[in-house]
């Protein structure tokens, strides 16, 4: 098993039992190794390697309780970024594109890009339109950095609903992200 | 917003993730969809009046097995194929192994039967109406396997649904075993299992639709 497997294996383990500094650093280098695997097989739509590198790493926030720890960290963060490359052909090309090569999964962490192009779709913008009540707990919470408490005080919202809030915002944000495709 | 923004972003108050969420979520689901599904039969269908005399034949534990084998087979491929980068293995042979064994006891009925008497074993009394009960108590196991499921990460949307039909129909299936007259192993064969069938062609054609994320 490779040293970035066992790596970020332990720091996605830390981050979800509530260490926001090792989930920080797993998701910063998950991304350098997201937009490597995505650039080689993006070769004909490098425009859009930067936003499903976004969009990739938004799903692997969202479903990350189906993280198991016994797993192999590669195969799990394979499969949802090979999910959402499909997912993206398909909405670009129809049918054909569904001839996608298959790959060794373990070349996934292998390599690594931290040249970060810019994003076409803004997803501020798609933030703007969610309702208040998601928005609202996001962008204290998560943008502005503050905690539920603090949030909840200055939202007038409950604590629970702050995370819940929060929770269904990022999966509506992953909807929009899917339809705003659709409709372009 | 530039990725390191939504980095920050998503890692910002990140909450604690318990260890077992999927697992509960499925439990939440069956316990729910169960008690509906038992509360339907109650209703509609109604208790055989001869359970407790039922329960003293080897065939009525016979007729549970078949669902309750499925559908320990189905909750495995379920929970497998509801996270990412899990393969199923040997899963599916494993639900290959009540079927075959329904239909070699089938069989053997079937042959050892007087030809007379052998579509008496097949359609019995309740033929037309089982597969549709078995589909109908299966409904609110469906439903809940369904919503559990979208909170999840499914990555073969069609075979994920199959897999939650499979299992609300096997559920389905036990349920109705408590209300089912019938007694023999060519009825069980056939109808039960085409019964089981319907939800689960109704999860793979349903999947694509309600499973993505």
């Amino acid at each position: 098993m490779s040293v970035s497997e066992d790596r970020l294996r332990d720091l996605l383990v830390r981050g979800l039992a509530g260490d926001n500094a090792a989930y920080h650093v797993f998701l910063k280098e998950l991304s350098a190794h997201l937009r490597a695997f995505l650039r080689g097989r993006l070769t004909r739509l490098p425009d859009d390697v930067e936003d499903l590198v976004q969009e990739t790493l938004l799903a692997v926030h969202n479903q990350r309780h189906t993280y198991d720890a016994g797993q192999p960290l590669t195969a799990w963060i394979h499969a949802i970024a090979r999910y959402k490359l499909v997912d993206l052909l398909r909405r670009r090309a129809g049918r054909d594109a569904l001839n996608i090569p298959l790959d060794d999964e373990r070349e996934l962490f292998a390599r690594s890009d931290t040249e970060a192009a810019d994003a076409k779709r803004d997803l501020a913008k798609l933030l703007d339109q969610l309702p208040d009540r998601q928005r609202l707990p996001i962008v204290h919470m998560k943008l502005a950095g503050l905690s539920v408490i603090e949030t909840a005080r200055a939202t007038g919202m409950s604590e629970a609903a702050v995370k819940v809030g929060v929770h269904r915002g990022l999966k509506a944000l992953a909807a929009l992200i899917r339809r705003s495709d659709e409709d372009r | 917003m530039k990725t390191d923004e939504l980095i920050s972003m998503l890692a910002n108050g990140a909450q604690v993730v318990e260890p077992h969420a999927l697992r509960r979520r499925y439990a939440i689901a069956l316990g729910w969809g169960g008690f509906g599904a038992t509360l339907l039969m109650a209703i509609m269908l109604g208790v055989r009046p001869d359970l407790a005399e039922a329960a003293w034949l080897p065939m009525f534990w016979v007729k549970l097995a078949l669902p309750v084998a499925l559908l320990a087979t189905a909750l495995l491929a379920v929970l497998r194929l509801s996270r990412p980068g899990v393969r199923l293995g040997r899963v599916p042979s494993a639900l290959a192994a009540p079927v075959l064994a329904i239909w070699l006891l089938a069989g053997v009925a079937l042959l050892g039967a007087a030809p007379g008497a052998r579509s008496q074993l097949i359609f019995g009394e309740t033929w037309a109406s089982c597969p549709f009960n078995i589909a109908l108590l299966s409904m609110p196991v469906f439903i809940a396997l369904m919503w559990a499921m979208r909170g999840l990460a499914p990555t073969r949307p069609a075979l994920s649904g199959a897999a939650a039909g499979l299992l609300s129909g096997a559920m389905g299936a036990a349920v109705y075993t408590l209300h089912c007259p019938e007694m023999d192993a060519p009825f069980l064969a056939i109808w039960y299992l085409l019964g089981m069938l319907i939800p689960t062609t109704l999860g793979a054609l349903l999947g694509p639709r309600l499973l993505r994320w």
